[in-house]
């Protein structure tokens, strides 16, 4: 296997125009002789199929949902960057670039971020063009708010629902397109195999799954958007549908996977409850512009807050330790997401967690002093001042409510404890992962023909993802990168025709798809699903999960090669193969899960350093911050799949050089 | 300090085996339900026991479970996501029930939303209504204005953003007695009507959504007002008042 990154020559700020310039074209009157199939309808598909379909090819694009308007991009509450510079705070293209490298922990490629900084202005005039209601300033401008860490406001948002409105956008595109006849719409349909003839892309293979009908699609060039794998943790911020099958099936036929082990860790998610917990739900991370974290000093108090004997409310201010002003006086509260994620971690780990269920795992994000002195700050904005203790405080909470009320309504409906009067519980959680399918700069794959976007490939992000720029990079593929790239692979296509779906290639993708779903169906086990997926979740979260060492990545990769084994062996699946069954569609993606878990593990034993989200005990300094090694760690880790035992995968390595940019030490004391 | 507790709840489930067979209401038992979890985590819990005795779990429709995605849908005691308002069926929490009860889960009931198994409905009408026009006719080129050169006021951007928030679930239909989508396309027609973007169209767009809602045989409205009261975003009836009179305007012109 070769990684050819297809890096432009010349000066960084002109690569992607000179590129653009030398792209292939395919004139208007061939393109409806060339089909396309889009697999996923998030941010990066949606746009990817309306901007493919508008051009004018025949696009067919897939979702399992039953409406594209409800992939997982839908979820994303805080906003999306650009550089736009409206609010004059001395932001362009080079700061949001050198900030998204710096904050990748100088682990990803510069061309591409370059590029993704230079469209991200055009992004929003394409979302307010097409109806998307941003917030907006009164005298009728867009507004911006900053976001984790970042000097500048370039973050565009509606309220707290930028991910829905952004989506809601992109498929009003994508209808669009569906109702002029240019794109058909695949819902409720799982792509379960890609197709290959002559080593490129031809087509997949996809389970209808009302009626259970395995179907063979063909294509010129297959996009792949299938979002992101985090739902490997089985407990995730992610929608519970979130898989890695479209893209770890893509894997098996020839496609490289990247930086399987970088995932982005939210320090601010609700703490698991119990045992029947399916899922977490996130707190937007502004919260952490107003509360202050924190966890009892003395031990017997966290053990009489887990006990119920004691209220936060009834601790002392000096007994409070306030962890991360205490040791980031810098940055306190915000800290980037991997360093506050890791210290909630270490105070629970010590014993000071204070959820009371069978894992202890929790600190508190308390806003009374948030609410004090915003209270005050309005009580002399209306010219009282002299306000009384009760009216700062009933002024502080509608403060509060005003900027924050859905959030603490959330919290509440989940928690039934009101974050007004008590702190709230929080913990950190799986939430977006960096890896993915290595892709060049063009965002194809190492299989000729075969695209990847979004949140399913590995680039722009290295090893730590900011906030609002997931949004950002799903969009900028979509909508004005792929149409270019595609195109110029298409323009050798012209003239291949229509590609027949009886080829021998199809017949037996067809064949293998339907022979594992009889291999499950008939298996006689006698276990769920979902047990060994929770039991592959427990291993990935404790050994592969914020903090990993050698011996524990070691033991991760010897225990989920078993649970892989006894998965086979012991997996009950009810139900018939022509049909509605959601049983079956578990059982085909924690296979999926099953086999990437472990190259995980494998990709974070050979990554000895530690890298923004990928920490290894390891490589710390004497204070516990990360230690990076650019000398000898500066490459991007693709794998080479060699079968459904993963640890004979193997690893190719892309160097990535910075010549642009000086690299830097992470500093956030 | 958890105050969860464990319940034992009666079920009475819609099953069906597909769209073309008759359903009915089957019963039961499930014991040790944490008042901590969701709804829908208390069908998964329902799902395992089930696939352990060897019997067909429930289906039922669900994505994020974070009240945004409008994926979950369900009856429960004779309301669109159950009996708490502005609440999806993901959201609401088994602390609302009690120990003992006996809880009705229906799938959705409306004409235009066909039960495909158990609990699980068709909605795609709502797409084929979108298609019909619920956009703004603008190619994805990249070549579009600077933003800000289209200024809205920030009255009109915070009342389309409100109406932009409707997530597509179809409580409105399923709650309304005639099965009427007016809360729907009025929150999408709204969205459009109240911001300079695709002002143009703005007369096809709603005769033909319009159009389109009454071909996917939709009921029609007689303002009994249901829907607002369970639609899980607070989507206003001002909406539909402002699609009528969008359509209105169209129809004259
Ligand atoms: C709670 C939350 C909050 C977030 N907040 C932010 C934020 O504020 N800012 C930010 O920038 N990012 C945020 N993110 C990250 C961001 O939302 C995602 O990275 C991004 O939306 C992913 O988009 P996507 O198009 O790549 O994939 P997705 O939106 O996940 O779409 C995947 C699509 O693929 C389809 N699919 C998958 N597998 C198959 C298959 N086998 N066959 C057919 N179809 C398939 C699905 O149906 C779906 O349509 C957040 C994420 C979460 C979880
Ligand atoms: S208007 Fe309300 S009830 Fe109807 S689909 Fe939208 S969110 Fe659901
Ligand atoms: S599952 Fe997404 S809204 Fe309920």
């Amino acid at each position: 296997m070769k990684l050819d990154s297809r890096i432009p020559e010349g000066p960084l700020k002109d690569k992607w125009t000179n590129h653009k310039n030398h792209l292939k074209l395919v004139a208007p009157n061939n393109r409806p002789k060339i089909d396309v199939i889009v697999v996923g309808t998030g941010l990066a598909g949606a746009s990817a199929a309306a901007s493919l379909g508008e051009m004018g090819y025949n696009v067919k694009a897939f979702c399992f949902q039953d409406s594209p308007r409800r992939a997982h991009s839908i979820a994303a509450q805080g906003g999306i960057n650009a550089a736009k510079n409206y609010q004059n705070d001395g932001d362009s293209i080079y700061r949001l670039f050198y900030d998204t490298i710096k904050g990748g922990d100088y682990r990803a490629r510069e061309a591409n971020v370059h590029r993704l900084a230079e469209v991200s202005g055009n992004i929003i005039d394409q979302c307010v063009a097409q109806g998307v209601p941003f917030a907006r300033e009164y005298g009728g401008m867009l507004d911006n708010r900053s976001f984790g860490g970042v000097q500048v406001q370039r973050t565009f948002y509606a309220a707290g629902q930028t991910g829905q409105q952004l989506l809601l956008g992109a498929y009003s595109a994508l209808s669009r397109q569906i109702g002029l006849g240019r794109v058909k719409m695949y819902n409720r349909h799982e792509m379960l195999d890609l197709v290959k003839v002559d080593g490129k892309a031809r087509g997949i293979i996809a389970r209808n799954l009302v009626t259970g009908e395995i179907e063979r699609h063909s294509a010129h060039a297959v996009v792949i958007a299938s979002g992101g794998y985090g739902n490997v943790y089985f407990l995730s911020t992610n929608a519970m549908g979130s898989n890695v099958t479209a893209s770890w099936k893509i894997h098996k036929q020839g496609a490289a996977f990247a930086n399987p082990c970088y995932v982005q860790i939210h320090p601010t998610c609700i703490p698991v409850h119990g045992t029947n917990q399916s899922k977490l739900t996130l707190m937007s991370e502004s919260l952490r512009n107003s509360g202050r974290i924190w966890v009892p000093k003395k031990k017997e108090d966290a053990e009489a807050i887990r006990a119920g004997k004691l209220k936060p409310t009834q601790i002392a201010e000096e007994d409070r330790d306030y962890y991360l002003e205490r040791r980031y006086p810098a940055f306190g509260n915000l800290v980037p997401r991997d360093v506050a994620s890791r210290a909630a971690k270490e105070r629970c780990d010590a014993g000071y967690g204070i959820e009371a269920n069978d894992t202890n795992e929790g600190v508190y994000l308390d806003f009374s002093s948030e609410i004090k002195s915003k209270g005050k700050e309005v009580a002399y904005a209306q010219g009282n001042h002299n306000p009384s203790e009760e009216e700062i405080i009933t002024l502080g909470k509608k403060w509060l409510e005003e900027k924050y009320g859905n959030l603490f309504e959330m919290y509440e409906k989940i928690t039934d404890e009101n974050p007004y009067e008590t702190p709230m519980k929080i913990y950190p959680a799986v939430h977006y992962t960096m890896g993915g399918v290595w892709v060049d700069y063009n965002l194809q794959s190492t299989i000729p023909g075969c695209f990847v976007a979004g949140e399913a490939n590995f680039s722009d992000h290295g090893a730590n993802r900011l906030g609002a720029s997931a949004l950002m990079q799903g969009l900028a593929d979509g909508y004005f990168v792929l149409p270019y790239t595609v195109s110029n692979y298409l323009a050798d296509e012209i003239r291949t025709g229509k590609i027949s779906t009886d080829a021998p290639e199809f017949l037996e993708a067809e064949k293998n798809v339907k022979d594992s779903i009889n291999m499950f169906l008939n298996n006689n086990g006698t276990k769920t699903v979902d047990h060994f997926h929770k039991r592959l979740g427990h291993v990935m979260w404790n050994k592969v999960g914020m903090a990993r060492n050698e011996q524990g990545l070691k033991e991760a990769i010897e225990e989920i090669g078993q649970i892989r084994d006894e998965f086979y062996k012991d997996v009950y699946v009810p139900g018939s193969a022509d049909e509605m069954n959601p049983e079956l569609e578990k059982a085909l993606r924690v296979a999926d899960f099953l086999e990437l878990g472990q190259l995980m593990a494998m990709d974070a034993l050979q990554r000895k350093e530690s890298c923004g989200g990928h920490f290894r005990e390891e490589y710390q300094d004497a204070e516990g911050e990360t230690l990076r090694d650019d000398e000898n760690m500066s490459f991007v880790g693709a794998w080479e799949y060699k079968g459904q035992d993963t640890t004979k995968a193997v690893l190719h390595k892309e160097d990535l050089k910075y010549e642009f940019i000086k690299i830097a030490a992470r500093n956030y004391k | 300090m958890s105050t969860a507790k464990n319940i034992n709840i009666t079920l009475k489930i819609w099953r069906q085996k597909n769209a073309k067979t008759k359903g009915g209401i089957e019963t039961y038992k499930l014991d040790n339900v944490s008042t901590a979890s969701s709804f829908l985590e208390m069908l998964d819990q329902l799902n395992e026991q089930l696939v352990s005795e060897r019997k067909e779990p429930v289906a039922f429709d669900h994505d994020c479970r974070e009240g945004i995605c409008g994926m979950c849908s369900l009856y429960i005691n004779g309301r669109a996501h159950g009996p708490e308002t502005g609440t999806t069926t993901c959201q609401l929490h088994m602390r609302k029930f009690n120990d003992g009860d006996t809880i009705y889960i229906e799938p959705w009931r409306s004409k235009a939303f066909p039960v495909i198994k158990d609990l699980v409905v068709d909605r795609s009408s709502f797409d084929r209504i979108q298609q019909a026009g619920g956009f703004v006719s603008v190619n994805t080129s990249g070549n579009t204005i600077d933003a800000n050169s289209i200024p809205v006021p920030k009255v009109d951007a915070d009342k389309a953003f409100e109406a932009a928030a409707c997530i597509g679930c179809g409580a409105c239909v399923a709650s309304c007695k005639n099965g009427s989508a007016m809360l729907f396309v009025g929150a999408k027609v709204s969205q459009y009507a109240l911001l300079p973007q695709g002002q143009v169209e703005a007369t096809q767009r709603v005769l033909n959504m319009v159009r389109q809602m009454d071909e996917e045989g939709f009921g029609n409205c007689t303002n009994t007002g249901a829907c607002e009261i369970e639609c899980p975003k607070g989507i206003s009836l001002e909406n539909i008042a402002r699609m009528n009179r969008e359509y209105l305007k169209a129809s004259v012109k």
